[in-house]
């Protein structure tokens, strides 16, 4: 087993041979990628050395010391939180080893194309069609929404309908799709802040070749669940100091502002601050869970604390700046490639706040799942789990 | 605003193993049903149940040093307690005696008192109305000639206190013994925790100290442990509720199978999941003496909501059988609404926050 102390050699090493001051940025993410320091958790030979996760942070902290470049997770997301995760856990050993280095060096940015206009919360409904030619490769048509980096991506993870005789959870395959590819159409999709973050993406006579499928052909929704639970891990699990998120703004403008305060909002903002200091001690216990190796039941419901705090508190900043909570920033049509949910003015946050209780599962499907994998209540009846797809209402 | 030092909100293993034992007495010895028979009677507290727990399994001194013949515990473990006497509404004085009188009597040093309080031979009781926030104005009575006059109301569980520890004018704490004062229960919205009138007609009693200080770190104390017990209330009221609703059935179906009920019990779920990291920061804070005062306000802030809401959505979603006298959860809402008085409600805390963490009124 590797441990922290190994690691810290091995990131020594790194360091030497590659000085980060005199270093070009990805000669050294490709080198620590090399060295096994990038994930330590994958295997060797994929940028890991099969070392325990929560050990990463040895490795994490020598280098922010030394000034080494990071590979900017924020920008590559996608591909480092849910497209990664599948590929080792349902790749070709081919897949691992073409795939991954550009991953996580974030030359090659990825995608995902899963959501469809017709099939949001009902994922499974999804209507892509994949149909095998005579040479093996797929063609796929169809048409993807809620993309974002489509615009920016080399790859997409891409879940497609393969059967449509079969109940609708059976007939799906998962596949890596090249976005150069002709017949791929990226087009914005404006949203109510003003810019597009996402896109729409239209797959007309796509050719994937069969190499390029992840997992079984009708294997594909218990593939992209590997890529949904990291999904809702990376959404609403990251800690924050008190007072971080949304809530220090609404603070910091309380303090600053004396003559905005009235009794009404006074009290409002505390009920807040405290709810979000609980979400904080929340999240708190939950990574002290997962660090004891009891991961609790929490998690699902953090993204549900996260987004209703974000809304509230948004739309009271807004209230509390009174006339200027009249004006907002820039209308704009604009592409940002960062998306920062606390960033820009009071207006902004407020809108882009509404996107949280539905990106990433909406709060209501958030809440299903607790009720019923939390507190095993039954789910109810269904009258689609056991007609094909075809035969689906739409 | 600067980074707080992480607390530890897990429970231990010796933790768990103390919620079990204590589990395991409330299970055989503390069944709802006998409950709501003795809040009827006109002895509502269960002193054998109060005597095994105080006396045999020595959690009467959980907070008293070794030395004095307690267990030197911290405020974690004494929360566990609550949290497993809140999910019995059990009807004995361990938050009044052996968290806010023992909180107060470690204030002023009072060995022989903490003494009998450890070895379970004496229960005590801060003379203070349970309704008074840490840091809020608390009645006295009239220090003349050396002897205490006066009436105090509201004083939980004074009706079975063997020592009342009473502040008097003089800016003191006395200790008074029960036997000597005149103490008449008050009919309770909650039985489990009933308070009492104590009147004082020319009583002795023994300076202790200084009463300001001792008050206010016992119902800062109080305050905090008060959440562990909340948590064991809607803890216990929502696995009731799912364990009926999974029973329940209505046109055909179980009805905790339909989705306007699953999205309301999700909700106070996640809601109770707040309300024990919020209660183990608090009972953490009090054990580490770090960041206190916060994590107090924040907890009492946060928990008589939560508890409240858990007893009222448990009697609505019992229907009909949860609005009877037989079916135990008017015992916790009760209790629960209670509690949201109890050292102080949630907005008394809210404001106290204000100034804790610089969000000043305007």
């Amino acid at each position: 087993m590797t441990d922290a102390a190994e690691l810290r050699r091995r990131t020594r090493e790194l360091l030497t041979a590659h000085p980060p001051a005199t270093t070009d940025r990805l000669d050294f993410l490709r080198a620590r990628f090399d060295a096994g320091l990038a994930w330590v958790h994958y295997p060797e030979g994929l940028g890991g050395l099969g070392a325990p996760r929560s050990l990463q942070a040895v490795v994490d902290a020598e280098l922010a010391a030394e000034g080494a470049p990071d590979n900017d997770p924020r920008r590559i997301g996608i591909g480092l939180g849910m497209a990664a995760p599948t590929i080792l856990q349902y790749g070709t050993d081919e897949q691992k080893r073409r795939l991954l280095r550009p991953l996580w060096t974030g030359e090659e940015v990825w995608c995902q194309l899963f959501s469809e206009p017709g099939a949001g919360s009902d994922l499974a409904a999804l209507g892509t069609r994949a149909v095998r030619d005579d040479g093996g490769d797929w063609i796929v048509n169809g048409q993807k929404v809620w993309t974002s980096s489509a615009h920016l991506a080399r790859w997409a993870i891409l879940i497609a309908r393969t059967d449509p005789d079969v109940p609708k959870h059976r007939g799906i395959t998962y596949f890596v799709c090249d976005m150069t590819d002709p017949g791929v159409e990226v087009r914005p999709l404006r949203q109510i802040t003003g810019e597009a973050e996402f896109n729409e993406v239209f797959l007309t006579d796509v050719r994937i070749p069969d190499s390029r499928r992840l997992g079984d052909v009708g294997d594909g929704w218990r593939v992209a669940q590997t890529t949904l639970n990291n999904e809702r891990v990376a959404i609403g699990g990251t800690p924050i100091p008190r007072e971080g998120g949304m809530i220090g703004k609404i603070a910091a403008t309380w303090r600053e502002r004396p003559e905005l305060r009235t009794h009404d909002l006074h009290q409002r903002l505390l009920g807040l601050w405290v709810e979000a200091e609980v979400a904080r001690l929340t999240g708190v216990r939950l990574r002290q869970q997962l660090v004891a190796g009891q991961p609790g039941p929490e998690g699902a419901g953090m993204k549900l604390n996260f987004a209703r705090l974000n809304q509230e508190i948004s739309g009271l900043e807004v209230e509390l700046l009174g006339e200027e909570g009249l004006l907002y920033d820039d209308w704009t049509m604009r592409r940002p490639e960062l998306v920062d949910f606390t960033g820009r003015d009071a207006g902004y946050r407020y809108l882009r706040s509404k996107g949280n209780s539905i990106e990433g599962g909406t709060s209501e499907v958030l809440l299903n799942i607790v009720a019923e994998r939390v507190l095993g209540l039954p789910a109810e009846p269904r009258t689609d789990k056991d007609v094909a797809w075809k035969d689906l209402a739409r | 605003m600067s980074a707080q030092p992480e607390p530890a909100l897990l429970y231990s293993e010796e933790e768990e193993a103390l919620r079990a034992a204590v589990r395991d007495l409330l299970t055989d010895h503390c069944d709802p049903a006998d409950v709501v028979t003795r809040t009827e009677s006109a002895a509502p507290h269960d002193v054998p149940l109060w005597k095994s727990l105080a006396g045999s399994m020595g959690l009467a001194g959980l907070l008293i040093p070794e030395e004095l013949g307690g267990q030197g515990a911290t405020h974690r473990e004494a929360a566990v307690v609550l949290e497993e006497l809140g999910r019995a509404v059990a009807p004995v004085p361990y938050l009044t005696s052996s968290v806010v009188a023992t909180e107060a009597l470690l204030a002023c040093g009072v060995e022989d008192l903490l003494g009998e309080l450890a070895a379970a031979t004496t229960v005590a009781v801060l003379a203070v109305g349970l309704h008074v926030a840490p840091g809020g104005a608390v009645a006295s009575v009239r220090l003349d000639s050396g002897l205490l006059h006066g009436e105090l109301t509201g004083i939980a569980d004074a009706s079975v206190a063997d020592v009342l520890l009473v502040p008097a004018d003089d800016g003191g704490l006395y200790a008074v013994g029960a036997a000597d004062a005149t103490v008449t229960p008050q009919v309770s919205l909650d039985s489990t925790r009933p308070p009492a009138r104590v009147t004082l007609d020319g009583v002795s009693g023994r300076r202790l100290g200084d009463a300001e200080p001792a008050v206010r770190r016992a119902l800062r104390a109080g305050a905090g442990l008060l959440a562990s017990e909340q948590l064991g209330l809607a803890d216990w009221l929502l696995t009731e509720t799912v364990r009926y609703l999974k029973e329940r059935k209505q046109f055909n179906r179980p009805v905790g199978g339909f989705q306007a009920l699953k999205h309301r019990l999700a909700r106070l779920w996640l809601e109770i999941a707040g309300l024990r990291a919020a209660a183990r920061n608090a009972a953490d804070a009090l054990a580490t003496g770090a960041d206190t005062d916060v994590a107090v306000a924040v907890a009492q802030a946060y928990a008589a909501r939560v508890a409240v809401h858990a007893a009222e959505e448990a009697l609505q979603l019992h229907g009909g059988i949860g609005m009877t006298w037989e079916h135990p959860v008017h015992l916790y809402l009760k209790r629960a609404k209670a509690d949201s008085i109890a050292y102080g409600a949630a907005g008394t805390h809210r404001a106290a926050l204000a100034e804790l963490v610089d969000l000043r009124a305007p």
